[in-house]
């Protein structure tokens, strides 16, 4: 994009002034070379969200924002029900609370090179990956109807996980307010047999190195030490989420018409939290968001029966859960004044810094773990929550590199062989069922996380606390 | 990838797979509006395949809109409902279309992932740069984002 059309704030802050419909300004936090690398639509997504009713403050973006359907993937909107506020479905995203955990192993990387190749070849066949990938896990209505309300509370009773892990989700793992009613059979069906399974695209389970360390004292506190090895997985709600995502942007277009919004454009649909619709999205949302909480517990559930057959003595605490395709109410500051708002986080994380009361005990002080997953190749970075942020974005931050290609363009220029090769020779092994899956996600075809993440840092949403680096990598 | 059917741009019936950022564009034309959708709906299944998929098995849908364009939506939306819950991938398509109401058929098979090799999986039709239009005499075409 061209800078010129912004107003430059600061090197990390770039304005666009309202104008036409906008009601408030649009932001977006990326340094000059991010924002040259953005595609026109970020720019022209993030003016549309100004332009939506009851929106608080501004309509901003994260440095590795991208083009998406609706709001701008790395988009971070607030409304005020008080004020007309909507909720919107695209502006959460089809994979409703697709997020990352990370889990603690206390091994080192000497302990996983040792057997690097027979551990993938476990992960592989304990986790199911990819396209059409069916759990051993089938639910029935009421099985169905438990795991919606209950989320990773659910699993940890239905045995796949721990308890005490609940504290270290967003939402103690149980999100409340979702109402299964609000979920048609269609979505129930599509997820019958998809509990535990990673689905594709971009979705992942690696064994990671904690390669450097930022900052010392906050690694402590989340339990991060140079050498050792965690395991991070990424995936979301599944066939769930995606069939609430698709019948709620369909039901969700009369809804605006009839509350007479004016919609920038068709993809905007949305509907005011007030309204039979708008609650009826939120008991469903919120229905998909413990489904996520859920899978994600169980697959952490499956990373730790592997790693006990390798290492029998192992323990794998949570060390957090995020979500990064959410719409939660929470309470902000607005000129002095505390609001309960409607804040949409679409390929956006949550980053509540240090003190906030819905942090557990024992990251009070650090602030909330941000994980940012970047590409098979480059590493992943773990952040803390700033105090800033809350003032900058509704404490809010990036949630991983952002694509700089299409799969499109991705496939043109690799096969999924090749880098599969490439990077076997830098001690990263991959499994994926599919070659081309592979190729779609070759580390090239993703912006530098390192900028992206430096971005964050200087815009103040978050700060660096490690850097990850992969060793095995399950590709969905 | 398979980005194209085999037929340029100009001929009367095919499809195309177009970039975008994070998920990928499908299009479809032909000389009527039921042919343009049929033409999407296999551009839908090259985003998961590049195998010829043999159309064993015939799988009935219907579906309703206020408009053309929400009804390609909602025919991509039938397909890869389908495609998820019945765990099989569609070659061939027939759609009839009467005012609001769209009737298609699907014809597939089981995905195997040795034949097949499945890429990716749809996760649901965008209004993102949705389109559906008579773009010159007796050439029709449809287009949307479709979220991977």
């Amino acid at each position: 994009m061209d800078t010129a059309r912004f107003t430059e704030i600061d090197e990390t802050t770039w304005k666009i002034e309202p104008q036409g419909a906008m009601r408030v300004p649009g932001i977006i936090y990326a340094d000059e070379e991010l924002i040259l690398g953005m595609d026109d639509k970020v720019y022209e997504q993030t003016a549309n969200v100004a332009a939506l009713p009851g929106i608080v403050k501004a309509s901003y973006a994260m440095p590795d924002a991208h083009w998406g359907y609706g709001f701008p993937i790395g988009g971070v909107a607030a409304f005020d029900p008080d004020h007309g506020g909507i909720i919107s479905a695209g502006g959460v995203g089809f994979d409703v609370s697709c997020g990352v955990r990370t889990m603690l192993t206390g091994l080192t990387v000497h302990d996983i090179v040792a057997v690097q190749k027979p551990l993938a070849d476990a992960f592989f066949e304990t986790v199911p990956a990819g396209v059409g990938s069916k759990g051993k896990i089938a639910l029935d209505t009421a099985g169905m109807d438990a795991m919606l309300r209950g989320g990773a509370a659910w699993a940890v009773e239905s045995g796949w996980g721990e308890s005490r892990d609940l504290e270290r989700i967003e939402e103690h793992g149980r999100m409340e307010g979702a109402d299964p009613a609000c979920v048609s059979d269609k979505a129930k069906k599509r997820q019958r047999r998809e509990m535990g399974t990673l689905g594709s695209g971009n979705h992942y389970l690696e064994i990671q190195a904690v390669d450097e360390i930022f900052d010392e004292g906050v690694a402590a506190d989340f339990g991060l030490k140079e050498g050792e090895v965690v395991v991070t997985i990424h995936c979301g709600s599944r066939g769930l989420g995606h069939q609430i995502g698709t019948e709620f942007l369909r039901d969700m277009l009369p809804a605006a018409a009839a509350a007479g919004i004016t919609l920038p454009d068709r993809e905007l649909a949305c509907a005011p939290i007030n309204s039979e619709i708008g609650s009826r999205y939120l008991g469903a949302m919120r229905s998909a968001i413990n489904c996520a909480l859920a899978n994600r517990e169980i697959i952490g559930h499956f990373a730790r029966d592997v790693f006990t057959r390798f290492f029998p003595n192992c323990d794998m605490p949570l060390m957090f859960d995020v979500s990064h395709n959410t719409c939660k109410v929470e309470s902000h500051a607005i000129d002095g004044e505390t609001r309960e708002l409607f804040v949409h986080r679409k390929g956006a994380t949550r980053a509540f810094g240090p003190g906030h009361p819905d942090l557990p005990e024992a990251l009070s002080q650090a602030g909330q773990p941000v994980l940012i997953g970047g590409s098979m190749g480059t590493g992943s970075y773990i952040l803390a929550g700033t105090k800033e942020s809350e003032e900058k974005a509704f404490s809010s931050a990036c949630h991983g590199a952002g694509r700089a290609m299409s799969r499109h363009a991705a496939l043109k220029r690799w096969s999924g062989r090749q880098v599969i090769d490439d990077l076997a020779e830098r001690g990263i092994i991959v499994r994926s069922p599919s070659q081309r899956g592979v190729a779609e996600e070759a580390p090239g075809a993703y912006k530098d996380v390192t900028a992206v993440v430096m971005a964050a840092e200087n815009a103040g949403l978050a700060r660096r606390v490690a850097r990850l680096r992969p060793l095995i990598c399950i590709k969905g | 990838m398979k980005t194209s059917s085999t037929k340029p741009q100009d001929m009367a019936v095919g499809w195309e797979l177009l970039p975008h950022d994070a998920d990928v564009r499908v299009h479809g034309w032909g000389p009527t509006v039921e042919a343009a959708f049929e033409q999407a709906a296999l551009a839908l299944t090259a985003t998961v395949t590049n195998a010829k998929v043999a159309g064993k098995t015939a799988v009935n849908v219907t579906c309703e809109a206020t408009d053309v364009e929400l009804l390609l939506v909602e025919w991509l939306n039938a397909i890869i409902y389908e495609i998820a819950v019945s765990g099989m991938l569609f070659g061939r398509f027939e759609v009839r279309i009467d005012g609001t109401r769209l009737e298609g058929t699907l014809w597939g098979e089981p995905t195997d992932q040795e034949l097949h090799k499945p890429a990716c999986e749809p996760k649901g039709a965008t209004y993102t740069a949705l389109h559906v239009a008579e773009e010159a005499q007796g050439r029709w075409s449809a287009t949307c984002v479709v979220d991977v």
